[in-house]
């Protein structure tokens, strides 16, 4: 008779999160922040400028989160973020201070403040949690929003025609300690990443792809299954840079053709083969890229 | 031709029909609606429009000053902290004279986040020397953007305008408006022209260049002017606009003033709901007077006078507040503009973060209006309506 394995959770039971909060169903914005909660634990405060999160973390007199939340102006979460962790030094009181915004709020109007933080290394997690889209004002394109989409300002007539900005390639351009992407549907690799960012001093960056069923037009209930695709396509690689250093989280063992992930989100509904046939094209360069990034070694 | 349309739906259907050279925007609530339709048109090719996604609101104003100064005829559309986030060229597009049209959606201000209306976007915007004009509704709404290009554009003014239309309230109400035909728009907006490009290499010319104490003071004054002329524009433009379709613009909008007492002053939306308690008050004998304001900027201070002088109390309702201030800022406004006459003014401040505003409530301003007008006293100054 084999010994029984015992199953070994890796993500904290804890919750800091309440449940009740009026995001959509299948909300992957919303299972990010619990399982950001999770791995970096209650010494933790939160500044988060306008996005869903403004509106999912509930309207006074009531918090979704059991932590110290500032919210902030749209432009500013890194800004904001700089000052928090320098009130906190000036006392002497140690906590991580997340800032937690989406792509919006990262790749366009917050760029500015978040570059001149990272330069200057401030020591906060800034979590952008990637929709591919301003969401919170109804599905407005972003310069995140991928190549081909529909949004509302992007229409199947006329959809995106500029490709997805790189933001951990421009994060790493600041030679920042940490960056790492992750999604909402590898929740064991995002927590391990969490925890090891959180012993780290400096700027630390995540992209995470969090899925959005109200402006992909994805079933909410392939909440975790649409990340996964987008992984195992490699439209969305997994992997750190950590110190300079490249790492793959996971190389898919046969990497699945773009298809199998644009093909469960009603925004890329309008797209024709020549089209998808571009789309696999540029995936298939971006990869053979980060392999090669990968066996470089220390590249800063 | 008649429609069902929402404010947001009557902002893109106006620009649809100017057609305007360049757009540059940024969404935010309650905004979006309207720049999403307008990307419809731009994607069905509708218009020739050259439209611009921002980064964001500083941004956007930015684009828009660059092209009015290329030579093209400019619109863009925001609300509270956009506009607020654009302040800083604000400034700068009037004070290069870029005659750019701007609908603002009016929303309040954070923190915290309140995504209602009220008018502290637009009066936090009201001494950077944009035209301002305010909508009662839908119709109001589109009617001003298409007399705003007119105004923008006329040589002895060449400011940008503001038409502001309350968030909510009107951007997503949908009413019975009509439109005009698009020939008609065109026709009553004419050709852009540039005046001094940027685009004309063979007769360079330099926009904002370092401007010292020995220059500054005159542009100012320059803008002042172009400010005092815009009043005669304003009431022109209104003027034959109201001629082409029957409904009447001015600066000021009187109701039942001819033989009033006392008066109520009120811009935006809430003015429907004001003539309503107008009526009932009337009925109950009170002598009670309404006046729109339909233009903030330039502040139509001399109608004003002469239409309020000899009321025993006007009471200023404002739905923004200066904190610190004596009063809000459309009541700083007014009263001033009667200093010297023998009447009392006083303000409500009411609907902050899109706190409704209901008929009752102005019935009691009137009410309070009638005391003073018999006792001559006034308790407050001062007074906030609706708030706990
Ligand atoms: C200065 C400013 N401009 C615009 C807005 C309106 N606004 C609020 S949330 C939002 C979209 C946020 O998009 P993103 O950062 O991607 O987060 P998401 O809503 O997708 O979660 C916008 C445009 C604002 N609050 N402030
Ligand atoms: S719109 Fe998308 S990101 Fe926003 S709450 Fe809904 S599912 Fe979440
Ligand atoms: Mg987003």
């Amino acid at each position: 008779m084999s010994e029984k394995k015992k199953m070994r959770a890796t993500i904290p039971e804890e919750e800091y999160m309440f449940p009740g909060t009026v995001d959509c169903q299948g909300c992957g914005a919303a299972y990010a922040m619990r399982l950001a909660l999770k791995a970096l634990g209650p010494k933790t405060m939160v500044v988060i400028p306008a996005c869903c999160w403004s509106i999912i973390a509930g309207p006074f007199p009531t918090s979704a989160l059991k932590m110290p939340i500032y919210h902030t102006a749209f432009e500013t979460a890194a800004a904001v973020a700089s000052g928090v962790k320098a009130g906190l030094s000036i006392r002497e009181k140690e906590a991580t201070v997340l800032a937690w915004a989406g792509d919006g709020g990262t790749f366009d109007i917050g760029v500015q403040s978040l570059s001149a933080a990272a330069e200057r290394n401030e020591d906060f997690i800034y979590v952008c949690y990637d929709n591919e889209a301003y969401m919170n004002t109804g599905i407005q394109r972003s310069s995140a929003t991928p190549w081909g989409a529909w949004t509302t300002t992007t229409p199947r007539k006329h959809p995106k025609d500029r490709p997805k900005k790189n933001m951990m390639e421009i994060m790493a351009a600041h030679r920042i300690p940490y960056a790492a992407s992750a999604t909402v549907g590898h929740p064991e690799d995002f927590v391990r990443k969490l925890k090891k960012a959180r012993e780290i001093r400096g700027t630390r960056f995540f992209h995470v792809l969090a899925t959005c069923p109200t402006g992909w037009r994805s079933p909410p209930e392939l909440m975790l299954e649409v990340p996964r695709l987008a992984v195992e396509t490699c439209v969305f690689p997994l992997y750190e840079i950590d110190n300079g250093v490249y790492s793959i989280s996971k190389k898919p063992k046969e990497k699945l053709p773009v298809t199998e992930y644009l093909k469960v989100q009603g925004r890329f509904r309008h797209l024709t083969d020549q089209q998808i046939q571009y789309i696999q094209e540029h995936v298939d360069e971006t990869w053979e890229l980060l392999l090669k990034k990968e066996k470089l070694g220390r590249l800063f | 031709m008649i429609h069902a349309f929402s404010g947001n739906a009557a902002v893109a259907y106006a620009m649809k029909q100017i057609n305007p050279d360049v757009v540059a925007v940024y969404p935010i609530t309650p905004q979006t609606v309207a720049m999403e339709r307008f990307a419809d048109f731009v994607a069905d090719g509708d218009v020739d429009t050259e439209l611009i996604m921002a980064d964001s609101e500083h941004s956007a104003m930015s684009c828009c000053i660059g092209a009015s100064l290329a030579g093209g005829r400019v619109m863009t559309s925001t609300a509270s902290a956009g506009l607020a986030l654009m302040w800083e060229v604000l400034f700068v597009a009037a004070s290069n004279r870029c005659p750019i049209i701007m609908n603002v959606m009016n929303r309040a201000l954070s923190a915290p986040i309140n995504i209602h209306c009220d008018h502290s976007d637009a009066m936090g915007a009201r001494d950077s020397s944009w035209i301002q004009i305010h909508a009662e509704n839908v119709q109001e709404a589109y009617d001003n953007i298409i007399q705003a290009v007119r105004i923008a554009e006329h040589e002895n003014v060449r400011l940008p305008v503001m038409t502001n239309m309350d968030g909510f309230t009107l951007s997503h109400a949908t009413e019975r408006m009509e439109t005009l035909e698009d020939q008609q728009v065109q026709k009553f907006i004419s050709e852009f022209k540039a005046i001094y490009p940027l685009l004309d290499v063979d007769n360079p010319v330099t926009y904002g260049p370092l401007d010292l104490y020995d220059y500054y003071f005159e542009h100012k004054r320059q803008q002042v002017e172009a400010m005092e002329l815009a009043y005669d524009v304003i009431k022109k433009v209104g003027q034959e606009y109201g001629k082409m379709t029957g409904r009447s613009f001015d600066m000021l909008h009187p109701f039942e003033m001819e033989d009033a007492e006392v008066a109520v002053v009120v811009l935006g939306s809430t003015s429907g709901t004001a003539r309503v308690a107008v009526r009932a008050m009337r009925q109950k004998g009170i002598k009670v007077g309404l006046v729109k304001l339909r233009v903030f900027r330039p502040f139509p201070k001399d109608e004003l006078r002469e239409m309020l002088k000899g009321m025993k109390a006007v009471a200023v309702m404002d739905r923004s507040d200066s904190f610190g201030a004596f009063g809000g800022p459309v009541f700083s406004e007014v009263r001033s503009a009667l200093l010297g006459e023998d009447v009392e003014v006083v303000n409500y401040i009411y609907g902050l973060g899109g706190r409704d505003i209901r008929q009752d409530q102005i019935e009691q301003v009137i009410t309070d209006m009638s005391t003073v007008a018999k006792t001559g006293k006034v308790k407050s100054f001062v007074t906030y309506l609706g708030v706990r």
